[in-house]
């Protein structure tokens, strides 16, 4: 069509962000004492004012109709709010900016075109939620720092997570995945498993400081000491921002063996994500990042130590009460390194191997999305590696869309469902829900029909899910 | 201090006449018999046994001294040599003449060294000049002579388990020839020469037969040889060379035991364990050939433990002589009048005692601090189980607690046993079966030692105890289970269902649920209806257990009847519908059962469905939808009919 190439389409960004407590400034006047946070800080003084004065009165209203659920989300022509209480009497807004398309009127002028129903409350509710969680990992509670340190403190700390956090944001990918927030569990046979278990426990035996450890293998976990919601956030962190960012000098293949030189140490890839890059390096600092956790006490403080060697990364997680030192970090690297190497080629080498046996035919040849609500496993065919900067999709995002309205169905009754639904071109969808499990496939065939579409899910199911009791 | 004196004298020695100028005294290593010999024999010979029944007292005339006395095996005829030219024989057999008779040695000139019993009636004279090979004919009194072998002999000795008869034979008496005896034939085992410190000049008999010794070992029969050094900067001391002399090929130098210091020195084995006893310092050493510190074909062995004295021993005052008020007297340990036999004999003559030497483990244990090694020592010796589980158990508890890699190292080598043990058992009972059906000779059965520590012993005597200890953290008691598992993975060894349970348990109980939930996931507690059934139960606490269940019974495919179940109790009677209908057995299964929960479930348009469908089964089935009184169905019938009416019954089709 020949209005095609004059089209110009905008998706989804990000128009402001900003947390208050409306406890903080009840008088007139003082309504800037709300605000601890605002995202853009140009905004001017008023406007600010008035846009958070516009969300309390929001879920004021709303609240006369429920007043345990308040609104969750505003739904304007140009954009969309999302309201979140994480803690008491906190708020956190999100507002964002409706995909549009530009095009030219007759006149050959542009005309913006808003697509507000193109964007899911689910999905970045999620995301919303997401921004909370991964503030409080490294930051703790807003009420522990009014604690610690007012209002000034936390002021402070906001600005400082979310200016940083943000521009990672790409709310242009965000989808289902983020509802879902799932964890990739690297698949292993037992022995391995095991041999993964065993160096676990004695590393926590020998560094006897390390309080909670995490194994992951290609960016997959293996094994949490953390519980569920505590590994979710910090695989969130792990895979999305950590590892990312030191993917590349392994691509570029400086990740060769540095300990060549070091006379009487063992040959190992064994190196520090997080704390020093250099042992060697007589400046170096031993400091960590710190994390909270609700594992075994509420917002327990820990430094993360992430220790990686080849695809094989360790998470030694230690109570902030312990200062780290330079012996300690060379004690872990001599200790762990060799063994992490030798682990990890172990895994690679089973893994190839499990890999063969099987064969090929187990190979997914669909496109799907797994999600089981029990353990957070996710697995998806649809999603490319994810990078530091975009989560690739292989599918186009109408279909991504599709997908987010069955959950969004699954979401509102507890009951087994299935939903089938035959989208524009040749695809179908088909999403199934059986107890805590969730399974969406996308399948491209001409002309096929309904019985069809069910007897190509009744395959992948017996081929891919046969271990687990997934009603068909 | 903890005891460690890891050598003892055995409790109930063997008690005879001591030595004295009217009583002389022999030992026969082959029948393991004492003999006193009072006056020549004119006043009575007491042989006593091993054993106290097998005491034998006779009399026999005074024909002089009497230089060497042996029964023949089961004591069928007795032996005397008094003159170095000839041997004498009585029969101890009921009906035959008690008379004796006599052989002389065939060479002439030649004086008889000694003799040997090969059997109960095989006897092998070894003169100065060679060997000589009989057969007794008690019934005729005489003796044929079967083979004999010139060679000059310098001194012999005796290996009665393997009879094997080595000759010292050459100038400096290093070359040893060994014969080998069975049933009436006498082979020649290739001879070899022990290597000398120093070669004295001029040349002269250099090697005693105080420093050789014969015993089986872990199985093979080793020439044990007394080198001794004198003790220089670059020599620390004497050591005992061991030659390992096959049935067949040739003799191998295979093993060193460095003793360290210099002295006299005697030689045990017990318990496969060489011992070695020091006089002047009243020591003993053990060695243990199977533990290995280097892997060159020639192992040098250090003792395994340091030096200790064997356990003081009071003698017991047993008879008219034992007065209550009289205290055992402490006994005078390597006693210069003590004679040392082989395997584990210690005799001494002049108190009148024979005495087993025994090693005890727990000493042992005390002194080792090394538990890798100080396994592959256990699982060695013949009665180790009780200490291998005590060792285990001391490993995880209290003050001496071992780390991890010592404890996977010790699962390991019990592992290890444990699988080659269990394989061996396997390939028996598949030569068994395929034996029968061709025929051919039972294998022998595989012998269970006491090193096999299997699953239930580790439950029973370690890890149920352990697990049920207040003061040890879970993380360590889980680490410990996680370890033995994968131990028993890494030797392939199916894991009863019992240590997934305690595994299971030990997590529950600590509220652990998560890791419980990863365990599972990676199937390292592997698939059981036990296991799948104490999950169940557990979704009360923690509701993901209800999927994790459900999985495993899926996986178990054995289990549907139960799926069906679990499924009803939940009232999800259209998933249990489906369910049984995807696997096939939908026409198996009680109506009745489904009918109950989806009347439970107060959905009518449910029961209306299920009920619809189990009147097209019996349709489909019986030709009629109408339920038979077999199934119990009336109570839903008439519930039917009260909410839908009589009119929505189905009606039989006419076909």
């Amino acid at each position: 069509m020949a209005t095609g190439a004059q089209e110009k389409q905008y998706p989804p960004s990000l128009l402001n962000f900003f947390v208050y407590n409306p406890k903080f400034g009840p008088k007139e006047g003082e309504e800037e004492k709300k605000i601890l946070f605002y995202h853009p800080n140009e905004v001017e003084k008023n406007e600010k004012i008035r846009n958070v004065g516009l969300c309390e009165a929001i879920i004021q209203f709303t609240r006369t109709f429920c007043p345990t659920k308040p609104a969750k989300s505003l739904h304007t022509q140009k954009n969309r709010q999302f309201f979140c209480e994480p803690e008491e009497n906190f708020w956190m807004v999100m507002v964002v900016r409706n995909p549009m398309i530009e095009k030219n009127n007759k006149d050959g002028k542009p005309v913006v075109e808003y697509q507000e129903e193109e964007i899911l409350d689910s999905v970045y509710s999620s995301v919303l939620q997401q921004c909370y969680n991964m503030y409080k990992l490294f930051n703790g509670t807003f009420a522990r720092t009014m604690e610690a340190g007012g209002v000034d403190l936390l002021k402070q700390r906001l600005e400082k997570f979310f200016y940083r956090y943000l521009q990672t944001l790409h709310l242009q990918s965000c989808d289902l995945l983020d509802i879902f927030s799932g964890i990739s569990f690297f698949p292993l046979d037992k022995m391995t498993y095991l041999k993964i278990q065993s160096f676990v426990n004695r590393m926590e035996e020998s560094l006897n400081l390390v309080k909670y450890t995490a194994f992951l293998y290609n960016d997959q976990l293996i094994w949490s000491g953390l519980e569920q919601d505590d590994m979710r956030i910090l695989y969130k962190y792990l895979t999305t921002s950590l590892f990312p960012r030191h993917s590349e000098p392994e691509l570029a293949g400086r990740d060769s063996p540095m300990r060549l030189e070091m006379a009487g140490n063992l040959l190992h890839y064994g190196r520090f994500l997080t704390g020093p890059s250099n042992l060697k390096d007589p400046e170096a600092k031993f400091r960590f990042p710190k994390i909270f956790v609700n594992t075994e006490n509420t917002d327990e403080e820990l430094h993360l130590i992430v220790y990686k060697a080849m695809s094989a990364a360790v998470c030694f997680m230690i109570n902030t009460s312990v200062e780290l030192t330079r012996e300690f970090c060379e004690q872990l690297d001599s200790l762990v390194g060799p063994q992490l190497t030798l682990l990890a080629s172990d895994i690679c080498e089973q893994y190839s191997i499990n890999r063969r046996i099987s064969g090929p035919e187990k190979e997914p040849q669909f496109k799907f999305i797994y999600f089981n609500h029990m353990n957070l496993a996710e697995k998806s065919t649809i999603h490319m590696r994810k990078t530091a900067s975009v989560s690739l999709t292989s599918i186009h995002p109408e279909l991504m869309k599709i997908l987010g309205d069955i959950n969004s169905d699954f979401s509102r009754v507890d009951d087994d469902e299935e939903i089938i639904v035959k989208a524009m071109t040749d695809y179908w969808i088909v999403g199934k829900k059986s107890d805590q499990r969730e399974l969406y496939v996308i399948l491209n065939q001409k002309n096929a029909n309904l019985i069809e579409v069910n007897e190509e899910v009744k395959k992948l199911c017996a081929t891919q899910f046969n271990n687990i009791f997934f009603l068909d | 201090m903890s005891e460690e004196h890891y050598l003892e004298l055995c409790g109930n020695p063997v008690q005879f006449e001591n030595a004295s100028s009217v009583n002389n005294v022999f030992f026969d290593e082959a029948n393991k018999q004492v003999f006193a010999v009072r006056s020549g024999g004119a006043t009575g010979v007491v042989v006593k046994g091993p054993d106290d029944k097998s005491t034998v007292a006779f009399r026999m005339d005074d024909k002089g001294e009497v230089k060497c006395i042996k029964f023949s095996f089961g004591n069928k005829i007795l032996a005397v040599q008094r003159t170095s030219k000839s041997v004498e024989f009585i029969n101890f057999i009921p009906d035959l003449l008690h008379l004796e008779y006599s052989q002389e040695c065939k060479t002439k000139n030649a004086s008889i060294l000694g003799f040997c019993w090969t059997n109960w009636n095989e006897i092998v004279f070894i003169t100065d000049q060679g060997i000589e090979f009989y057969q007794v004919l008690p019934d005729k009194r005489s003796l044929k002579l079967q083979k004999s072998q010139s060679i000059n002999v310098n001194w012999y000795m005796y290996c009665p388990v393997t009879s094997v008869i080595l000759l010292s034979t050459t100038v400096l008496g290093n070359v040893l020839q060994p014969f080998f005896f069975r049933s009436g034939t006498m082979s020649k085992i290739s001879k070899f020469e022990i290597e000398l410190p120093v070669v004295s000049k001029p040349a002269k008999l250099s090697l005693s037969e105080r420093d050789i010794a014969m015993a089986t070992i872990y199985g093979q029969l080793y020439v044990m040889y007394l080198k001794h050094h004198s003790r220089t900067v670059n020599n620390p001391g004497a050591e005992v060379v061991l030659y390992h002399l096959p049935r067949e090929g040739t003799c191998k130098k295979m093993h060193v035991l460095k003793l360290n210091t210099t002295g006299k020195f005697a030689l045990n084995v017990v318990d496969n364990l060489v011992v070695v006893h020091h006089q002047s310092s009243q020591t003993s050493m053990i060695f243990d050939i199977k533990l290995r510190d280097t892997d060159s074909t020639l192992s040098v062995h250090q003792p395994v433990v340091p030096a200790r004295s064997i356990h003081p021993y009071k003698i017991p005052l047993t008879g008219p002589a034992a007065v209550t008020t009289a205290t055992p007297v402490p006994c005078e340990l390597y006693s210069s009048t003590w004679s040392v036999f082989q395997p584990d004999i210690i005799i001494s003559a002049s108190e009148g005692y024979l005495w087993y030497l025994q090693v005890k483990l727990q000493p042992v244990v005390n002194l080792m601090k090394d538990k890798g090694k100080l396994m592959d020592f256990l699982l060695q010796r013949r009665d180790c189980k009780m200490v291998i589980v005590s060792v285990c158990f001391q490993m995880l508890n209290g003050p001496d607690k071992s780390n991890l890699s010592v404890i996977a190292t010790v699962f390991d080598k019990l592992n290890q046993v444990y699988k080659e043990y269990l394989e061996a058992e396997q390939s028996y009972t598949m030569a068994v079966e395929t034996g029968q059906s061709r025929g051919n000779p039972a294998q022998k059965r595989p012998v269970r030692t006491q090193a096999v520590i299997d699953q239930s012993d580790m439950y029973t005597h370690v890890l149920s105890v352990f697990t049920e200890k207040k003061d040890v953290s879970h993380k360590f008691i889980t680490a410990v289970l996680m370890e033995y598992i994968r131990s028993l993975n890494q030797f392939q060894i199916t894991v009863q269902h019992y240590l997934y349970e305690l595994v299971l348990k030990t997590l529950v109980h600590h509220n652990l649920f998560y890791m419980l939930h990863q365990f599972l996931q990676y199937h390292v507690l592997s698939d059981s209806k036990p296991l799948a059934c104490l999950l169940l139960s557990l979704e009360s606490t923690y509701p993901p257990a209800h999927q994790l269940s459900l999985d495993m019974l899926k996986r178990l495919s054995t289990a549907n009847d139960e799926i069906v179940e679990v499924l009803l109790s939940k009232q999800q009677v259209l998933g249990a519908r489906r369910f049984i209908r995807g696997v096939g057995g939908h026409d198996n299964i009680s109506a009745r059962k489904f009918l109950d929960a989806a009347k439970q479930t107060r959905e009518e348009m449910l029961f209306y469905t299920i009920f619809r469908f189990f009147e097209q089964r019996n349709q489909r089935l019986r030709g009629s939808p109408h339920f038979t009184p077999g199934e119990h169905c009336e109570e839903h019938v008439a519930y039917f009919k009260q909410v839908f009416g009589e009119q929505a019954l189905m009606k039989p089709t006419a076909s």
